[in-house]
């Protein structure tokens, strides 16, 4: 009985091992959205090029992506061809001019082609907050309930976009 | 003379440059500054991680604290800014998480461990005493 006791610290050893083994490989960036599982916020946005003001009502009834871009983000130079691939195939994107200037936004879509279905602009960045957004490029996944069901940090390519695809319901 | 001259140059430089992550704002009252530094220190960079929103020079870090700022001069307590925050960033933002079941062993495991520590202690201070007690 006695003897047992000295087994004690290797117990708790193999304990540690395995918790921290499972914790192994794990994204330490990775950082879960507070909004997964509730509505698109509400909003009021003027859009770029016709100037139109829309609010979350005008948002498509179908699943779609929210995705957050400014010309001043380099990943989203990266990101912008395989965003043209996706629309192509018939993804529906809303694009959120992330806290960008008018004039080279439009002279971006102009130039290098537009994805969006829609592109709203929230210069201030007040949707962003809103919608926890922590820089660009950043992606939310819409359910056409609309709710929000994923978020992607990070340019999104062909490599993850197969798990990305299969929140879109 | 002149080695310590540069030593206290150095500093001087090295303490200023830690202030410049924060904006010059201006604050209605004393206190409101007060509690906006409390507040910056408190909550945590959402895209830095391992820096408090004071400390951070992102630019998300940048919105967040104007966004405190505002809301504090709006009259908003403390409680409602750090809800808002938790929000839309989640308890992530939170340096002292909030007291949840999900919490519960991050606050309290270390006191349960110590109260096992000391239980097993007194167990094997009493064994040996026994065991003492037999052999003479």
């Amino acid at each position: 009985m006695r003897k047992l006791l000295f087994f004690i610290p290797l117990v708790f050893f193999l304990i540690l091992g395995a918790v921290f083994y499972s914790q192994l490989g794990k994204d330490v960036q990775y950082m879960p959205s507070a909004l997964v599982g509730k509505k698109v916020p509400n909003f009021t946005l003027v859009s770029l090029g016709d100037d139109q003001l829309y609010t979350h009502k005008d948002l498509p009834k179908t699943s779609y992506l929210i995705n957050f871009w400014g010309t001043w983000c380099p990943a989203c130079h990266v990101e912008h061809p395989f965003l043209m691939t996706l629309a192509q195939s018939g993804v529906p994107i809303i694009g959120i001019d992330y806290k960008d200037q008018k004039d080279s936004a439009e002279q971006w879509l102009e130039q290098k082609g537009n994805p969006y279905q829609m592109v709203l602009m929230d210069e201030m960045g007040n949707f962003g907050v809103d919608m926890g957004v922590t820089g660009a490029p950043e992606s939310f996944v819409v359910d056409s309930s609309g709710v929000v069901v994923y978020r992607h940090q990070g340019v999104i390519n062909a490599e993850n976009w197969p798990d990305i695809q299969g929140y879109m319901k | 003379m002149m080695f310590i001259k540069g030593i206290f140059l150095v500093c001087g430089i090295w303490l200023s440059l830690s202030a410049v992550a924060q904006e010059q704002m201006a604050f209605r009252s004393e206190l409101n500054k007060t509690r906006y530094q409390n507040l910056v220190e408190e909550l945590r960079c959402p895209k830095c991680q391992n820096q408090n929103l004071a400390d951070s020079n992102s630019g998300i870090a940048v919105d967040l604290r104007e966004q405190v700022h505002q809301m504090i001069e709006q009259g908003k307590t403390d409680q409602e800014i750090v809800d808002y925050m938790v929000a839309r960033y989640g308890e992530f933002v939170l340096y002292r998480p909030q007291h949840s079941t999900a919490t519960f062993l991050l606050w309290y495991g270390p006191f349960i461990l110590l109260g096992i520590g000391l239980v097993a202690f007194i167990f094997v201070v009493k064994i040996s005493r026994k065991r003492r007690g037999r052999d003479e």
